[in-house]
């Protein structure tokens, strides 16, 4: 398969004309998830004139450039003594996080494909739910639309490839399931992964002055409700449909 | 204060700019003007800095009526365009007065044309742009009864015009290496590069399907590779192994294989082929990717002094009298940037 299986990581790869990507692992884990967040945050203490962001993914973090200000090698030797300063496997979460308890239908027409993916995992629906909404994950990166989580991990039997086809659509606040992860939706959006659960979260909030709800780190609890009480507390909180949020003491 | 009221809009017109770079932590890609060469374009019809907005119309334009006096200039894909019924030129710069009606219509080839106002168009910043960003919740499409505010406009000068070489039918678009591409097997990376492709019809501002005929281009383990960084130009396999090159507004992250990059100076040339358009990938090395993308970012530099007045025929010219024809004359050369009497 190629570079992915056969480097040692951490590895550096180019991402296009104007980006390099640190990866520090090819298969989703808890250190190598904690590597790409503290190294991101050490970056960002040292940055090279010509860099104009970075971001981290569930086990990379990208450096966007413009090769015109800052080559390529120049770069990579930089983010190649960076990896060499410590032990980024080891380094702790960020500081700062908070605990999510969002009430959470699973399956009926709100979430159709709850009993496909039960299936899938080898469950009845019953035991999914039980599965699915007893399981504490965390923010592992915010990534596909504005303020949208990746969460994770879930179990083994959660490792569900994603569909081969696209779902046309799922509806803001839709949790959908693929690879050991969950995915919150801010906003409606065609999609690969399956869609377990509908929350009334309402990620992105543009019109306030903290437009962002998650902040990687954060952990969440997507709780059962019945759909009747989920559509009341949709109704009440049109904001986060009903979650409760508190610090996580670090 | 002038600007433009909006009397009718084609359903895909929207405020646009270079966008928001800096958010990709946030899940917010930088998004901007679909071909942001139009938008350079504009800027050197009208002596102003390319980071002004300006209006983006996908396909059709709409009928607007002149607040004030002000300039315009018209580029990316040619629409027809008239002023109280005259036509006007398409890459040229204009000047319309308070009243006047412009009406634009369809694309003639292409996909997205823009019309830009002298000083920009000055509505609220959101995030440090003006542009909507529709897939990512941010802004709204013009409609009927919008108005667009004119910024301030410290030039004068309209009746300029641009050559423009061909963006709008297909062609060849350069592509990179990347780091997933890896992933495809040697012999479907040649293969990528031989096959001869039309613009499909799933097309918007995310990103552009590309169809062939023959099998698809599918990665080893394609369904359970761990999600990554996106940038535009990544031209991304989905689970039956078609191609999409996802533009400026597309996602952050995903977790479908991409087979490589496009150039970013390639892009304009992706967003504006108009459907069935024929099209194939060129492999380049990074090195001569960096090459060609720091010529084109040097032609893009030089595209104000390459603004040059419109040639006209007096015959056409139904006002005649009301030009200024010798008093105030402006050497064709004349570099607006380098004198600084505009400024």
């Amino acid at each position: 398969m190629g570079v992915q299986e056969s480097s040692n990581f951490p590895v550096i790869r180019t991402v296009g004309l104007q980006g390099l990507l640190v990866t520090f692992a090819d298969k989703l884990s808890e250190p190598s998830n904690r590597a790409a967040l503290a190294f991101q945050g050490a970056l960002e203490q040292r940055l090279m004139t010509g860099v104009i962001e970075t971001s981290t993914s569930l086990a990379s973090v990208f450096v966007r450039f413009d090769p015109s200000e800052l080559s390529h090698d120049v770069l990579r030797e930089q983010l190649q003594g960076l990896l060499a300063d410590r032990d980024w496997y080891a380094a702790p979460l960020p500081e700062g996080r908070r605990f999510w308890r969002v009430p959470t239908v699973y399956g009926t027409d709100l979430a159709p494909q709850l009993a496909e993916a039960a299936d899938a995992a080898g469950m009845t629906e019953a035991q999914a739910i039980d599965s699915l909404g007893s399981a504490r994950v965390r923010v592992l990166t915010i990534g596909f639309a504005a303020s949208q989580p990746y969460l994770g991990t879930l179990g083994e039997e959660w490792d569900l490839p994603r569909q081969t086809e696209l779902t046309p659509m799922v509806p803001q606040g839709a949790l959908v399931q693929a690879i050991r992860q969950f995915v919150l939706f801010t906003a409606p959006a065609p999609t690969g992964w399956r869609h377990v659960g509908q929350t009334g979260m309402r990620l992105f909030r543009p019109e306030m002055e903290h437009p962002f709800a998650l902040r990687a780190g954060d952990e969440l609890i997507f709780e059962p409700v019945a759909r009747a009480d989920f559509l009341r507390l949709r109704e009440g909180d049109p904001l986060n449909g009903g979650a409760s949020v508190s610090e996580i003491a670090s | 204060m002038s600007g433009l009221k909006v009397l009718s809009a084609g359903p895909l017109m929207s405020v646009q700019d270079m966008g928001r770079p800096g958010l990709l932590e946030r899940g917010i890609s930088q998004g901007g003007a679909a071909d942001v060469l139009a938008l350079a374009e504009g800027a050197g019809l009208l002596s102003q800095g390319a980071g002004l907005a300006a209006l983006e119309m996908g396909g059709i334009g709409g009928t607007f009526e002149a607040v004030g006096t002000l300039r315009i200039a018209l580029t990316g894909a040619p629409m027809t365009a008239t002023l109280d019924g005259v036509a006007l030129t398409w890459n040229a710069s204009h000047l319309v007065e308070a009243g006047q009606k412009l009406v634009i219509g369809a694309a003639r080839r292409g996909v997205y044309g823009y019309l830009h106002l002298g000083g920009g168009i000055d509505t609220d910043r959101f995030l440090g742009s003006r542009a909507a960003h529709l897939t990512g919740g941010i802004g709204q499409a013009v409609t009927e009864g919008d108005l667009l505010p004119a910024g301030q406009d410290a030039q004068r000068e309209t009746g300029l015009g641009l050559e423009v070489e061909d963006r709008f039918s297909g062609g060849a678009l350069r592509i990179v290496k990347s780091f997933q591409s890896s992933l495809f097997a040697d012999d479907v990376l040649a293969r990528f590069g031989d096959t001869q492709f039309n613009r499909g019809v799933r097309a918007n501002r995310m990103g552009v399907e590309m169809v062939s005929d023959g099998e698809g281009f599918s990665a080893a383990g394609q369904l359970n590779i761990l999600s990554e960084v996106i940038v535009p130009g990544d031209v991304q396999m989905t689970g039956d192994g078609k191609p999409f090159v996802l533009l400026r507004e597309c996602q952050t992250t995903g977790g479908y294989p991409r087979i490589g990059t496009v150039l970013p100076c390639d892009l304009a040339r992706v967003a504006q082929s108009g459907n069935g358009a024929a099209l194939q990938f060129e492999w380049v090395s990074l090195e001569d990717g960096l090459a060609i993308q720091a010529k084109h970012d040097a032609f893009v530099k030089s595209l104000p002094g390459q603004c040059q007045p419109l040639i006209r025929d007096p015959l056409d010219m139904a006002d005649l009298l009301s030009y200024q024809l010798v008093g105030g004359a402006v050497s064709a050369n004349a570099d607006p940037f380098e004198s600084g009497e505009n400024t």
